[in-house]
């Protein structure tokens, strides 16, 4: 297993950090940056992702899967070396719906991480997180399993 | 007499199954209506590839299944409730007891306290067997007000 940072194995292909998703391919989530600690993701909207077919605002299943998500990368880009993770809990608070025809991003900072759990926070926005449409705090383990992605591995 | 109230008033599985497919976001996951019991609604998880959030276990997204959750609820608060709009998710906490194997995933929920404006709901998923959780949650519900289509 490599002892390098997941960060530096993907250099500039930030993308890697979920492209073996397939959920997330199917939703379109992209990474907009990662840093240590940290991950921006963005869903673009899409017609399919919408809950209220009468005001075209997107479900919030989405912003849970969006967030769960960039949480997820948060803690990777926030481990010094490649381990598996799962999400042991996450409570996700909806402030305002989101705005129909607009990508959301969703912002998670891993600000804890012990030997067994990671603690993260995040919010979903449009233009700033200072006009939230949801906050998120999560819980991870880390270590849950063998599953690693092949990108974690290679370049070791 | 407004679409829910039909629902409410003896609606059937078909008709539950025509209200997920209006909606888009449900049609995409493949949610469906599973069985209409004493207890309330059982919504199914239909398992597709691309629901798949670790390849490597592999598990279903738990994105995935806090939005399916989400929709026991809502269901759940439609099936019981009043009025003519949906409820709207105020908050949710999710825990994650077992990773969603590769198959089909059902969920129930219990109202467990229905207020005038926010209702708390529990809600249960499982795999095979009804004691075999995968994820429950708790989360509150603003109400639509009863027959208001406003909001």
């Amino acid at each position: 297993m490599s002892k390098r940072p997941v960060l530096e194995l993907v250099g500039e292909n930030k993308q890697l950090l979920i492209s073996h998703i397939p959920h997330a391919q199917a939703i379109g989530l992209t990474v907009v940056d990662a840093r240590p600690d940290e991950a921006w993701l963005k869903v673009p909207y899409g017609e399919h992702l919408v809950g209220n077919p009468e005001t075209g605002v997107v479900h919030g299943g989405v912003i849970t899967t969006l967030l769960d998500n960039a949480a997820g990368t948060a803690v990777i880009a926030a481990l010094e070396d490649a381990r598996s993770i799962a999400t042991l809990d996450l409570r996700i608070d909806y402030m305002k719906p989101a705005t129909p025809r607009r990508d959301i991003i969703g912002y998670c900072h891993c600000y804890k991480v012990t030997r067994r759990i990671a603690f993260v926070r995040g919010v979903a926005y449009h233009d700033t997180p200072d006009e939230p449409i949801a906050t998120m705090v999560a819980a991870f383990m880390v270590g849950a399993n063998r599953s690693l992605p092949a990108v974690y591995m290679s370049g070791a | 007499m407004g679409f829910f109230q039909r629902l409410r008033e003896g609606g059937t599985t078909a008709d539950y199954q025509a209200l997920l497919e209006r909606i888009p976001y449900a049609r995409f996951l493949g949610i469906t209506l599973d069985t209409i019991g004493e207890q309330g609604l059982v919504i199914r998880l239909v398992f597709d590839r691309r629901l798949i959030g670790n390849p490597h276990l592999p598990a279903i997204h738990g994105g995935v299944i806090g939005a399916f959750l989400e929709f026991a609820a809502i269901l759940e608060l439609v099936h019981q409730g009043e009025g003519e709009a949906l409820p709207k998710p105020i908050d949710l906490t999710i825990d994650y007891l077992r990773s969603a194997k590769p198959d089909d995933v059902l969920a129930r929920a219990i109202i467990t306290k229905h207020g005038r404006r926010v209702a708390n709901v529990r809600v249960e998923a499982w795999q095979g067997t009804p004691d075999r959780l995968v994820a429950a949650a708790h989360g509150h519900f603003l109400m639509p007000s009863g027959g208001d289509h406003a909001e």
